[in-house]
């Protein structure tokens, strides 16, 4: 054993270097360890805690909220406005027209476009059921409003910015009969348009269902003016 | 031999008392030096028994191999190039072949 101790102090040295960085290597495995989930587990229960408090929170809100509703007489109220914005599916009497492209071939030198439906047929047929008294209506399942837009884009039709193409269904509840004579009578809308060949086809029927607008109101540059009541 | 444990002793004792903590990129750089330093410490007891044991040779063999292990390393990780691990598998091997020399020697000695 004596030849360790010919330059034994090198070795001890470099030994020392060893224990040291041995010792700050394990310590700092050890502490990746423990500290990292721990932190990680204490973070996302901490926000458990806040988010079931603002839950409970909001779940009382909603309570009270209801019951004022509820307890209210405005109910009625509310739901007359929601019809008159259009914001309710409706069903009752009325009448579906079909509407579809003419299946005749243009003779030569005839515009084919007069053998298309176009935005302004589709307008002056639902001209014709609100002049009959229609009080809902729906074209390819969009709800008309105050501010729907029929406008031809393309081979299709936009309505409420949403496109669709020929077949049309035009759904309309009011008083059946009177819907239906408005667009077959005499001289009227489904007689010049058999002209060019377009199909028509108008069925009454004693349950329309009529779905509700589903886009948002935008009211971005009018104010509304407070009314003295 | 016994000076070379209490120094390990003491390097441990200093090491648990200082709270240094090594972040990320340096924990690679701090780990092949610490191979390297096993390595100068086999190879100096092989040397030892083997009495062919310099000081010189001892001290400087460590702090060249460290400091260019240190630097291959952080080369590599600028480069992309992984070569942590051929410092890792490089000393490892050393490690190993300087324990055999060492285990040699003692079976040749004591009879065994």
């Amino acid at each position: 054993m004596s030849k360790f101790t010919r330059g034994g102090w090198s070795i001890t040295f470099v030994c020392m270097i060893i224990g040291f960085m041995l010792a700050v290597q394990f310590r700092q495995v050890q502490d990746a360890k423990e500290t990292l989930p721990n932190q990680r587990v204490e973070e996302l229960s901490g926000r458990l805690i806040q988010l079931e408090e603002e839950r409970d929170e909001l779940e009382k809100q909603l309570e009270i909220l209801k019951q004022e509703s509820a307890t209210t007489t405005n109910h009625e109220f509310i739901s007359e406005l929601k019809f008159q914005a259009c914001a309710t599916a409706l069903s009752g009497e009325g009448v579906i027209i079909k509407m579809d492209d003419s299946t005749r071939a243009a003779k030569s030198g005839e515009n084919p476009n007069l053998y298309l439906i176009h935005d302004d047929d589709i307008l002056r047929v639902i001209n014709e059921l609100r002049a009959a008294g229609a009080e809902a209506i729906s074209i390819n399942g969009q709800r008309l409003i105050a501010t729907s837009e029929i406008r031809c884009a393309g081979p299709t039709l936009s309505v409420n910015n949403v496109r669709s193409a020929a077949p049309y269904e035009i759904k309309a509840i009011g008083e059946k009969k009177s819907l239906e004579n408005a667009i077959k009578m005499r001289g009227g809308v489904a007689e010049t348009l058999k002209v060019w060949g377009i199909q028509l086809e108008v069925s009454t029927a004693a349950n329309i269902q009529i779905p509700p607008y589903k886009g948002t109101f935008k009211r971005t540059h009018s104010k509304i003016v407070e009314e003295n009541l | 031999m016994i000076k070379a444990l209490i120094g390990l002793i003491l390097g441990i004792v200093v090491g648990c008392l200082f709270p240094i903590s090594i972040t990320g990129e340096y924990l690679k750089l701090f780990s092949v030096v610490l191979l390297v330093a096993l390595d100068a410490v086999f190879g100096g007891l092989r040397a030892a028994v083997s009495e062919h044991f310099s000081d010189t040779v001892f001290i400087t063999g460590f702090i060249t191999n460290a400091l260019f292990a240190a630097f291959l390393v952080f080369i590599g990780d600028r480069l992309g190039i992984d070569l942590y691990y051929v410092a890792l598998l490089v000393f490892g091997f050393r490690i190993f072949k300087n324990l055999a020399g060492l285990r040699r020697y003692f079976l040749k000695n004591l009879n065994l």
